[in-house]
């Protein structure tokens, strides 16, 4: 097994902020606006960026949700692992917002194509939204593609992203890692 | 643990604890799902349910089906009383031919103790019991223990005590099981011709005293006398039964603690509970209720997961 750096801690900070400065370019003060994370490993960039906002850029307004999509998953029972649910925290009306989702990494598609269904349950955005931290191209099973987002890498199917987190991992790091 | 060890929900026996934390750790996700604005997940589009009742229900059956039609299962219902079992057809025929139609899982509420059991070793498909006989009722005692967790924080060294009929009780006999499995203490009070010969051997305390019973306890669950089982005459009469153990809301007032009040439904209202008691805000009657759901789309939902596709 061999791993590369795709992105250190210092090229981490400079996109997180870059995200974030590109959301308010779009949203401004946040008022109809809403960001959601996609459970599990969405909710950490969600949690960075919501604190970059807040803090830095002093937007109060700003919610933050996690969403959980595993009930909406299309590999129930497809596949040998059992599906283990997280914790969904929503307590804002979505009903009108414009949303954003956010997860780490995108990849085939799929966890995307199952939030979009979930969020339904909780009303009807005026426009949904994605920011990723790592887009993984050429991968894709599915017609979705990020609309803010971090850094485009090619990586074959037998390799996988992993994106560490301080507050999880005790770095911030991006990296590559292949079995071959 | 993100499996469940058994392939069949059969009773509280054949569980182990870490089953019953999966089904309550499962079940506190339905929980924030069925109050949403939409109450439903498409998990379960490719899973057909039939809820076989041999016997009467109205809570349990509502609670079930509520919960398959959650997960978008499709469901069919089917009673006895209206069926072909009244033509001498037998069990193992009746729901073979359910199956042959395609069906996945199976509830089955059966007035014969192991009935659940005999078809799970006969057909092929996911057994849920809901109610088998004075035997067990697993789903039932699981949504009384996730309640008291819910109320109390765990179950864990909490002592219980459950009050009334409970020789003709399935839901007594599973929720001693859950509740010892998860370490709780229980005690069992009501006339000594309402409590099974060897209840002892179960691990829980006898305590005929009403009011001691109480005092010792920090849940209380009451149980209703079954008329509809006895042939004979267990106690002289009703009021008696009522003054030596039905609560009323003076004796719960007069204990030194709030204890939780719960009750599996239906309620004889002015007998083993009166009506004070049972609206109090220490009742968490309708909360059971609520949680029933929650708890049994947890348990088709690992239980479906188990089903090899096809």
């Amino acid at each position: 097994m061999s791993q590369k750096v795709l992105l250190t801690s210092k090229e981490m900070n400079i996109i997180l902020h870059r995200l974030a400065c590109q959301l308010i370019e779009n949203h401004n003060t946040f008022e109809n606006s809403v960001i959601i994370g996609i459970q599990p490993r969405g909710v950490f960039l969600a949690n960075r960026i919501y604190k970059i906002l807040k803090e830095e850029y002093g937007i109060s307004a700003v919610k933050m949700g996690q969403l959980d999509i595993t009930f909406y998953r299309d590999d129930f029972r497809r596949s040998d692992k059992p599906l283990e649910a997280n914790k969904t925290h929503i307590d804002f009306v979505v009903e009108d917002k414009r949303v954003i989702f956010i997860d780490d990494v995108l990849y085939t598609g799929r966890s995307i194509r199952a939030a979009l269904t979930a969020v339904q349950s909780f009303g009807r955005p005026s426009e949904i939204e994605l920011l990723t931290l790592i887009d993984r191209r050429f991968s894709r099973h599915l017609p979705i593609q990020p609309d803010y987002n971090g850094r485009q890498v090619d990586a074959i199917n037998e390799e996988k992203v992993k994106v560490n987190w301080k507050e999880n991992e005790g770095e911030d790091e991006v990296y590559l890692i292949s079995n071959v | 643990m993100s499996e469940l060890s058994v392939d069949h929900l059969l009773g509280i026996k054949y569980l182990k604890k870490e089953d019953i934390d999966l089904i309550f750790q499962t079940a506190d996700h339905f929980k924030e799902v069925i109050n949403r604005p939409i109450k439903k997940v498409p998990s379960l589009r490719d899973i057909t349910i039939a809820n076989l009742f041999f016997e009467n229900s109205t809570r349990t059956r509502l609670s079930f089906e509520l919960a398959e039609k959650r997960l978008s299962a499709d469901v069919v219902n089917f009673s006895a009383a209206s069926s072909s079992v009244k033509k001498g057809e037998t069990l193992i025929d009746t729901v073979n031919n359910i199956l042959s139609m395609k069906v996945d899982m199976v509830v089955m509420r059966h007035p014969n103790p192991g009935a659940g059991i005999f078809l799970s070793k006969h057909v092929g498909a996911s057994i849920i019991n809901a109610g088998d006989g004075a035997h067990e009722h697993p789903t039932q005692a699981l949504l009384d223990s996730y309640s008291i967790r819910e109320k109390l924080g765990e179950v864990t060294g909490k002592k219980v005590v459950i009050v009334g009929d409970i020789l003709h009780s399935r839901v007594a006999l599973s929720n001693i099981l859950a509740l010892k499995l998860q370490g709780a203490q229980v005690k069992v009070c009501g006339p000594y011709t309402l409590l099974p010969k060897h209840i002892k051997s179960l691990g829980v305390e006898v305590e005929p005293n009403l009011r001691k019973a109480l005092q010792w306890c920090d849940v209380a669950n009451m149980l209703r006398v079954q008329n509809e089982r006895m042939e004979i005459n267990y106690f002289p009469s009703t009021r008696e039964y009522v003054q030596l153990f039905g609560l009323n809301k003076q004796l719960l007032d007069s204990l030194d603690k709030k204890i939780v009040i719960m009750h599996p439904g239906p309620i004889n209202r002015g007998v083993e509970i009166t009506s004070d008691v049972a609206d109090s805000d220490q009742a968490i009657i309708l909360d059971q209720v609520q949680n029933g759901v929650a708890v049994r789309m947890a348990v088709i939902y690992l239980l479906a997961s188990k089903i090899k596709q096809q």
